[in-house]
Protein backbone atom coordinates (compact mmCIF):
# COMPACT_ATOMS: atom_id res chain seq x y z
CA UNK A 1 0.00 0.00 0.00
CA UNK A 2 2.87 2.66 0.92
CA UNK A 3 4.37 1.60 -2.93
CA UNK A 4 1.43 2.43 -4.05
CA UNK A 5 0.24 5.74 -2.10
CA UNK A 6 3.76 6.90 -3.49
CA UNK A 7 2.87 6.11 -6.58
CA UNK A 8 -0.30 8.08 -6.41
CA UNK A 9 1.30 11.39 -5.09
CA UNK A 10 4.09 11.16 -7.61
CA UNK A 11 1.57 10.56 -10.69
CA UNK A 12 -0.65 13.03 -8.45
CA UNK A 13 2.03 16.11 -8.31
CA UNK A 14 3.42 15.20 -12.17
CA UNK A 15 0.04 15.12 -13.35
CA UNK A 16 -1.63 17.72 -12.06
CA UNK A 17 0.07 21.22 -11.38
CA UNK A 18 -2.05 24.36 -11.30
CA UNK A 19 0.82 26.59 -11.83
CA UNK A 20 2.10 24.88 -14.82
CA UNK A 21 0.21 27.04 -16.95
CA UNK A 22 -0.51 30.80 -17.38
CA UNK A 23 -4.37 30.26 -16.56
CA UNK A 24 -4.77 34.08 -17.68
CA UNK A 25 -4.53 33.30 -20.87
CA UNK A 26 -7.63 35.26 -22.23
CA UNK A 27 -8.87 34.83 -26.23
CA UNK A 28 -10.21 38.38 -27.71
CA UNK A 29 -13.85 38.59 -29.78
CA UNK A 30 -13.68 38.84 -33.54
CA UNK A 31 -14.65 42.70 -33.07
CA UNK A 32 -10.73 43.27 -31.77
CA UNK A 33 -9.96 42.17 -34.96
CA UNK A 34 -11.63 44.97 -37.20
CA UNK A 35 -9.22 46.87 -37.34
CA UNK A 36 -7.36 45.04 -39.95
CA UNK A 37 -8.51 46.23 -42.91
CA UNK A 38 -6.90 43.18 -45.34
CA UNK A 39 -9.26 40.20 -44.88
CA UNK A 40 -6.59 37.50 -45.58
CA UNK A 41 -4.45 39.14 -42.49
CA UNK A 42 -7.58 39.65 -40.14
CA UNK A 43 -8.35 35.97 -41.02
CA UNK A 44 -4.65 34.95 -40.12
CA UNK A 45 -4.90 37.11 -37.20
CA UNK A 46 -8.13 35.53 -36.21
CA UNK A 47 -6.45 31.81 -36.34
CA UNK A 48 -3.67 33.30 -34.42
CA UNK A 49 -5.86 34.41 -31.88
CA UNK A 50 -7.93 30.71 -32.35
CA UNK A 51 -4.27 29.38 -31.53
CA UNK A 52 -4.47 30.34 -28.17
CA UNK A 53 -6.91 27.28 -27.93
CA UNK A 54 -5.66 24.84 -30.43
CA UNK A 55 -2.58 24.75 -28.59
CA UNK A 56 -3.71 24.64 -25.18
CA UNK A 57 -2.77 21.52 -22.96
CA UNK A 58 -6.31 20.61 -23.24
CA UNK A 59 -6.41 20.44 -26.77
CA UNK A 60 -2.62 18.82 -27.01
CA UNK A 61 -3.09 16.12 -24.86
CA UNK A 62 -5.44 14.38 -27.20
CA UNK A 63 -3.94 15.43 -30.71
CA UNK A 64 -0.33 14.02 -29.97
CA UNK A 65 1.48 12.92 -33.10
CA UNK A 66 2.97 10.11 -31.17
CA UNK A 67 1.79 7.10 -30.50
CA UNK A 68 -0.03 7.94 -27.38
CA UNK A 69 -1.69 10.93 -25.23
CA UNK A 70 0.25 13.00 -22.88
CA UNK A 71 -1.57 14.27 -19.85
CA UNK A 72 -2.21 17.51 -16.97
CA UNK A 73 -1.24 21.29 -17.42
CA UNK A 74 2.85 20.39 -18.08
CA UNK A 75 1.99 17.63 -20.93
CA UNK A 76 3.45 14.59 -19.08
CA UNK A 77 3.87 11.34 -20.39
CA UNK A 78 -0.01 9.47 -19.36
CA UNK A 79 -0.03 7.23 -16.68
CA UNK A 80 -0.74 4.43 -16.74
CA UNK A 81 1.26 3.67 -20.24
CA UNK A 82 -1.16 3.66 -22.76
CA UNK A 83 -0.89 3.31 -26.58
CA UNK A 84 -3.09 4.63 -29.43
CA UNK A 85 -4.53 1.55 -30.78
CA UNK A 86 -6.02 0.70 -33.84
CA UNK A 87 -8.75 2.99 -33.30
CA UNK A 88 -7.80 5.62 -31.61
CA UNK A 89 -8.89 4.49 -27.97
CA UNK A 90 -6.16 2.71 -26.62
CA UNK A 91 -4.70 -1.29 -26.67
CA UNK A 92 -7.25 -4.23 -26.22
CA UNK A 93 -7.85 -4.95 -22.94
CA UNK A 94 -7.05 -1.36 -21.85
CA UNK A 95 -9.13 1.22 -23.98
CA UNK A 96 -9.45 4.60 -22.89
CA UNK A 97 -12.69 3.93 -21.32
CA UNK A 98 -11.21 1.31 -18.61
CA UNK A 99 -10.68 4.84 -16.42
CA UNK A 100 -12.19 7.54 -18.61
CA UNK A 101 -16.19 7.42 -17.80
CA UNK A 102 -18.69 9.59 -19.43
CA UNK A 103 -18.15 12.76 -16.82
CA UNK A 104 -15.04 14.26 -14.84
CA UNK A 105 -14.54 12.16 -11.64
CA UNK A 106 -13.46 13.84 -8.84
CA UNK A 107 -11.38 11.22 -6.27
CA UNK A 108 -12.78 10.62 -3.62
CA UNK A 109 -9.35 9.29 -2.27
CA UNK A 110 -6.73 12.51 -3.28
CA UNK A 111 -7.24 16.05 -4.80
CA UNK A 112 -8.27 15.69 -8.64
CA UNK A 113 -10.04 14.19 -10.83
CA UNK A 114 -9.57 11.71 -13.74
CA UNK A 115 -11.30 13.43 -16.73
CA UNK A 116 -14.52 12.19 -18.65
CA UNK A 117 -16.72 12.71 -21.14
CA UNK A 118 -18.97 10.44 -23.90
CA UNK A 119 -17.44 9.78 -26.53
CA UNK A 120 -13.66 10.05 -24.71
CA UNK A 121 -10.81 9.33 -27.40
CA UNK A 122 -7.77 10.43 -29.15
CA UNK A 123 -7.84 12.79 -32.52
CA UNK A 124 -6.97 10.27 -35.01
CA UNK A 125 -2.83 11.23 -36.30
CA UNK A 126 -3.82 12.59 -39.26
CA UNK A 127 -5.38 15.21 -36.42
CA UNK A 128 -2.36 15.74 -34.53
CA UNK A 129 -0.92 19.06 -34.18
CA UNK A 130 2.00 18.85 -30.84
CA UNK A 131 4.61 20.73 -32.38
CA UNK A 132 3.41 21.84 -35.74
CA UNK A 133 3.13 25.39 -35.84
CA UNK A 134 0.32 27.94 -36.14
CA UNK A 135 0.39 27.65 -40.24
CA UNK A 136 1.05 23.83 -40.33
CA UNK A 137 -2.16 23.33 -37.84
CA UNK A 138 -4.10 25.82 -39.72
CA UNK A 139 -3.30 23.83 -43.06
CA UNK A 140 -3.92 20.43 -41.59
CA UNK A 141 -7.06 21.51 -40.04
CA UNK A 142 -8.81 23.08 -43.07
CA UNK A 143 -7.82 19.67 -45.41
CA UNK A 144 -10.45 17.10 -45.70
CA UNK A 145 -8.10 14.81 -46.05
CA UNK A 146 -6.89 15.30 -42.51
CA UNK A 147 -9.26 16.58 -40.69
CA UNK A 148 -11.65 13.47 -40.88
CA UNK A 149 -13.45 14.80 -44.15
CA UNK A 150 -14.74 18.28 -42.49
CA UNK A 151 -15.79 21.07 -44.65
CA UNK A 152 -15.09 24.58 -43.05
CA UNK A 153 -19.07 24.45 -42.55
CA UNK A 154 -18.33 21.49 -40.21
CA UNK A 155 -15.43 22.52 -38.38
CA UNK A 156 -17.23 25.71 -37.11
CA UNK A 157 -19.45 23.23 -35.92
CA UNK A 158 -16.78 20.69 -34.53
CA UNK A 159 -15.54 23.76 -32.60
CA UNK A 160 -18.41 25.67 -31.80
CA UNK A 161 -20.47 22.51 -30.27
CA UNK A 162 -18.87 19.80 -29.89
CA UNK A 163 -19.14 18.04 -26.35
CA UNK A 164 -15.45 16.79 -26.83
CA UNK A 165 -14.34 20.11 -27.52
CA UNK A 166 -16.17 21.43 -24.92
CA UNK A 167 -14.53 19.61 -22.46
CA UNK A 168 -12.09 21.73 -22.98
CA UNK A 169 -13.64 24.25 -21.55
CA UNK A 170 -15.06 21.86 -18.05
CA UNK A 171 -11.94 19.93 -17.51
CA UNK A 172 -12.20 19.01 -14.30
CA UNK A 173 -10.70 19.73 -11.22
CA UNK A 174 -6.63 20.01 -11.02
CA UNK A 175 -6.77 20.93 -15.15
CA UNK A 176 -6.43 24.71 -16.42
CA UNK A 177 -9.22 25.30 -18.73
CA UNK A 178 -8.66 26.16 -22.18
CA UNK A 179 -8.54 30.30 -22.64
CA UNK A 180 -11.80 31.84 -22.84
CA UNK A 181 -15.16 29.82 -23.80
CA UNK A 182 -16.71 27.96 -26.62
CA UNK A 183 -18.59 29.92 -27.67
CA UNK A 184 -15.94 32.88 -27.95
CA UNK A 185 -13.56 30.15 -29.93
CA UNK A 186 -16.99 29.46 -32.25
CA UNK A 187 -17.62 32.73 -32.73
CA UNK A 188 -13.96 33.61 -33.53
CA UNK A 189 -13.81 30.37 -36.36
CA UNK A 190 -16.66 31.54 -37.71
CA UNK A 191 -15.14 35.27 -38.44
CA UNK A 192 -12.19 32.77 -39.44
CA UNK A 193 -14.18 31.07 -42.40
CA UNK A 194 -16.33 34.53 -42.83
CA UNK A 195 -12.62 36.26 -43.66
CA UNK A 196 -11.45 33.81 -46.12
CA UNK A 197 -9.89 31.22 -43.63
CA UNK A 198 -6.32 31.96 -44.35
CA UNK A 199 -3.60 31.14 -42.37
CA UNK A 200 -1.13 32.37 -40.77
CA UNK A 201 2.58 32.28 -42.29
CA UNK B 1 -32.09 4.91 -5.82
CA UNK B 2 -29.50 3.21 -8.80
CA UNK B 3 -30.05 -0.28 -10.30
CA UNK B 4 -27.51 -2.37 -11.73
CA UNK B 5 -26.85 -5.95 -11.81
CA UNK B 6 -23.35 -7.77 -10.21
CA UNK B 7 -22.50 -11.51 -11.06
CA UNK B 8 -26.22 -11.61 -12.77
CA UNK B 9 -28.48 -10.26 -9.22
CA UNK B 10 -30.17 -7.05 -9.36
CA UNK B 11 -29.74 -4.34 -6.83
CA UNK B 12 -31.59 -1.71 -6.27
CA UNK B 13 -29.34 0.67 -3.87
CA UNK B 14 -30.02 3.72 -2.22
CA UNK B 15 -26.66 5.36 -2.03
CA UNK B 16 -24.85 7.71 -3.06
CA UNK B 17 -24.83 8.12 -6.54
CA UNK B 18 -21.28 9.19 -6.72
CA UNK B 19 -19.77 6.48 -4.50
CA UNK B 20 -17.44 4.78 -6.31
CA UNK B 21 -18.26 0.78 -7.26
CA UNK B 22 -15.24 -0.18 -5.34
CA UNK B 23 -16.84 1.15 -2.33
CA UNK B 24 -20.41 -0.72 -3.19
CA UNK B 25 -19.18 -4.03 -4.21
CA UNK B 26 -16.74 -4.25 -1.07
CA UNK B 27 -18.44 -2.25 2.02
CA UNK B 28 -22.36 -2.93 0.61
CA UNK B 29 -22.20 -6.39 -1.32
CA UNK B 30 -19.46 -7.71 0.85
CA UNK B 31 -17.87 -9.00 -2.46
CA UNK B 32 -14.25 -8.01 -1.04
CA UNK B 33 -12.40 -10.04 -3.92
CA UNK B 34 -11.70 -6.86 -5.89
CA UNK B 35 -9.12 -4.89 -4.03
CA UNK B 36 -8.67 -1.13 -3.50
CA UNK B 37 -4.62 -0.43 -4.48
CA UNK B 38 -4.55 3.29 -4.51
CA UNK B 39 -7.56 4.83 -5.46
CA UNK B 40 -6.71 6.67 -8.38
CA UNK B 41 -6.99 4.16 -11.26
CA UNK B 42 -3.16 4.16 -11.27
CA UNK B 43 -2.72 0.55 -9.83
CA UNK B 44 -5.31 -1.58 -11.52
CA UNK B 45 -6.30 -3.55 -8.29
CA UNK B 46 -9.85 -2.80 -8.68
CA UNK B 47 -10.58 -3.93 -11.94
CA UNK B 48 -14.20 -5.39 -12.85
CA UNK B 49 -15.91 -6.02 -15.42
CA UNK B 50 -18.48 -3.71 -16.60
CA UNK B 51 -20.67 -4.61 -19.73
CA UNK B 52 -18.45 -7.25 -20.60
CA UNK B 53 -15.18 -4.44 -20.63
CA UNK B 54 -12.89 -3.95 -17.88
CA UNK B 55 -13.16 -0.45 -15.71
CA UNK B 56 -11.11 0.48 -12.66
CA UNK B 57 -13.66 0.30 -10.27
CA UNK B 58 -12.37 3.03 -8.01
CA UNK B 59 -12.91 5.59 -10.58
CA UNK B 60 -16.65 4.54 -11.18
CA UNK B 61 -19.59 6.63 -9.90
CA UNK B 62 -22.33 4.13 -9.00
CA UNK B 63 -24.64 6.72 -10.70
CA UNK B 64 -22.58 6.30 -13.83
CA UNK B 65 -23.84 2.42 -14.63
CA UNK B 66 -27.39 2.53 -13.97
CA UNK B 67 -28.92 -0.64 -15.83
CA UNK B 68 -25.27 -1.79 -16.49
CA UNK B 69 -23.74 -5.77 -15.89
CA UNK B 70 -21.16 -5.90 -13.64
CA UNK B 71 -18.83 -9.04 -13.14
CA UNK B 72 -16.05 -9.41 -10.17
CA UNK B 73 -13.62 -12.15 -9.96
CA UNK B 74 -16.44 -13.32 -7.94
CA UNK B 75 -18.42 -14.19 -11.33
CA UNK B 76 -16.30 -14.70 -13.90
CA UNK B 77 -16.78 -17.26 -15.82
CA UNK B 78 -15.98 -19.06 -19.37
CA UNK B 79 -13.24 -20.29 -21.22
CA UNK B 80 -10.24 -17.42 -21.18
CA UNK B 81 -10.65 -16.59 -16.89
CA UNK B 82 -10.57 -20.45 -16.70
CA UNK B 83 -7.17 -21.22 -18.94
CA UNK B 84 -5.83 -17.91 -17.32
CA UNK B 85 -6.72 -19.19 -13.59
CA UNK B 86 -4.80 -22.32 -14.98
CA UNK B 87 -2.19 -21.10 -15.86
CA UNK B 88 -1.64 -19.09 -13.02
CA UNK B 89 -2.00 -21.91 -11.42
CA UNK B 90 0.37 -23.74 -12.63
CA UNK B 91 3.49 -21.31 -12.17
CA UNK B 92 2.35 -20.28 -9.38
CA UNK B 93 2.02 -16.78 -10.61
CA UNK B 94 0.68 -14.87 -7.38
CA UNK B 95 2.89 -14.10 -4.43
CA UNK B 96 1.22 -11.86 -1.74
CA UNK B 97 -1.77 -11.65 -4.42
CA UNK B 98 -3.30 -8.73 -3.75
CA UNK B 99 -3.13 -7.00 -7.19
CA UNK B 100 -4.25 -10.66 -9.34
CA UNK B 101 -7.95 -10.50 -9.15
CA UNK B 102 -7.31 -7.17 -11.24
CA UNK B 103 -4.63 -8.96 -13.13
CA UNK B 104 -6.82 -11.91 -13.88
CA UNK B 105 -10.04 -9.39 -14.78
CA UNK B 106 -7.65 -7.85 -17.32
CA UNK B 107 -5.42 -10.68 -18.74
CA UNK B 108 -8.81 -12.43 -19.45
CA UNK B 109 -9.96 -9.07 -21.42
CA UNK B 110 -7.32 -9.53 -23.20
CA UNK B 111 -7.62 -12.91 -24.42
CA UNK B 112 -11.33 -12.35 -25.35
CA UNK B 113 -10.08 -9.56 -27.71
CA UNK B 114 -7.38 -11.30 -29.03
CA UNK B 115 -6.84 -15.00 -28.77
CA UNK B 116 -3.23 -15.21 -29.66
CA UNK B 117 -1.85 -12.26 -28.16
CA UNK B 118 2.10 -10.96 -28.33
CA UNK B 119 4.50 -10.05 -25.70
CA UNK B 120 3.49 -6.06 -27.01
CA UNK B 121 -0.05 -6.62 -26.55
CA UNK B 122 0.53 -8.02 -23.16
CA UNK B 123 2.38 -5.18 -22.14
CA UNK B 124 0.03 -2.65 -23.49
CA UNK B 125 -3.08 -4.28 -22.35
CA UNK B 126 -1.66 -5.08 -18.63
CA UNK B 127 0.37 -1.51 -18.40
CA UNK B 128 -2.37 -0.63 -15.73
CA UNK B 129 -2.04 -2.80 -13.62
CA UNK B 130 0.49 -2.86 -10.90
CA UNK B 131 2.16 -5.82 -9.36
CA UNK B 132 3.76 -4.71 -6.30
CA UNK B 133 5.54 -8.04 -5.74
CA UNK B 134 6.70 -7.52 -9.71
CA UNK B 135 5.57 -10.23 -10.85
CA UNK B 136 4.92 -9.21 -14.19
CA UNK B 137 7.54 -12.41 -16.18
CA UNK B 138 5.31 -15.09 -14.98
CA UNK B 139 1.98 -13.19 -15.54
CA UNK B 140 3.19 -12.52 -18.96
CA UNK B 141 4.84 -16.26 -19.12
CA UNK B 142 1.04 -17.20 -18.23
CA UNK B 143 -0.87 -15.32 -20.75
CA UNK B 144 0.78 -17.05 -23.18
CA UNK B 145 0.17 -20.54 -21.90
CA UNK B 146 -3.43 -19.57 -21.37
CA UNK B 147 -3.60 -18.42 -24.88
CA UNK B 148 -2.16 -22.12 -25.69
CA UNK B 149 -4.57 -23.78 -23.69
CA UNK B 150 -7.17 -21.98 -25.73
CA UNK B 151 -5.89 -23.04 -29.12
CA UNK B 152 -6.65 -26.42 -28.33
Amino acid sequence: MTFLKLAATVWLCGALPLWAQDSAVTISPPAAFDGIADDAERSAALFTEMGKVLTSPRCLNCHPVTGGPTQGDDMQPHNPPVVRGDADFGAPGMTCNTCHGPKNVELTTAQGSIPGHEPWSLAPVSMGWVGLSLGEICSQIKDPERNGGKTLEELYEHNAHDGLVGWGWDPGEGRTPAPGTQELFGQLTRAWIDTGAACPA
Amino acid sequence: MTSFRVNGRDHDLDLDPDMPLLWVLRDELRLTGTKFGCGIAQCGACTVMVDGMPRRSCVTPIGQIEGSEVTTIEGMDGSEVKAVQAAWTAIDVPQCGWCQSGQILSATALLQQVPSPSDDDIDNAMAGNICRCATYVRIRQAIHDAARTLEG
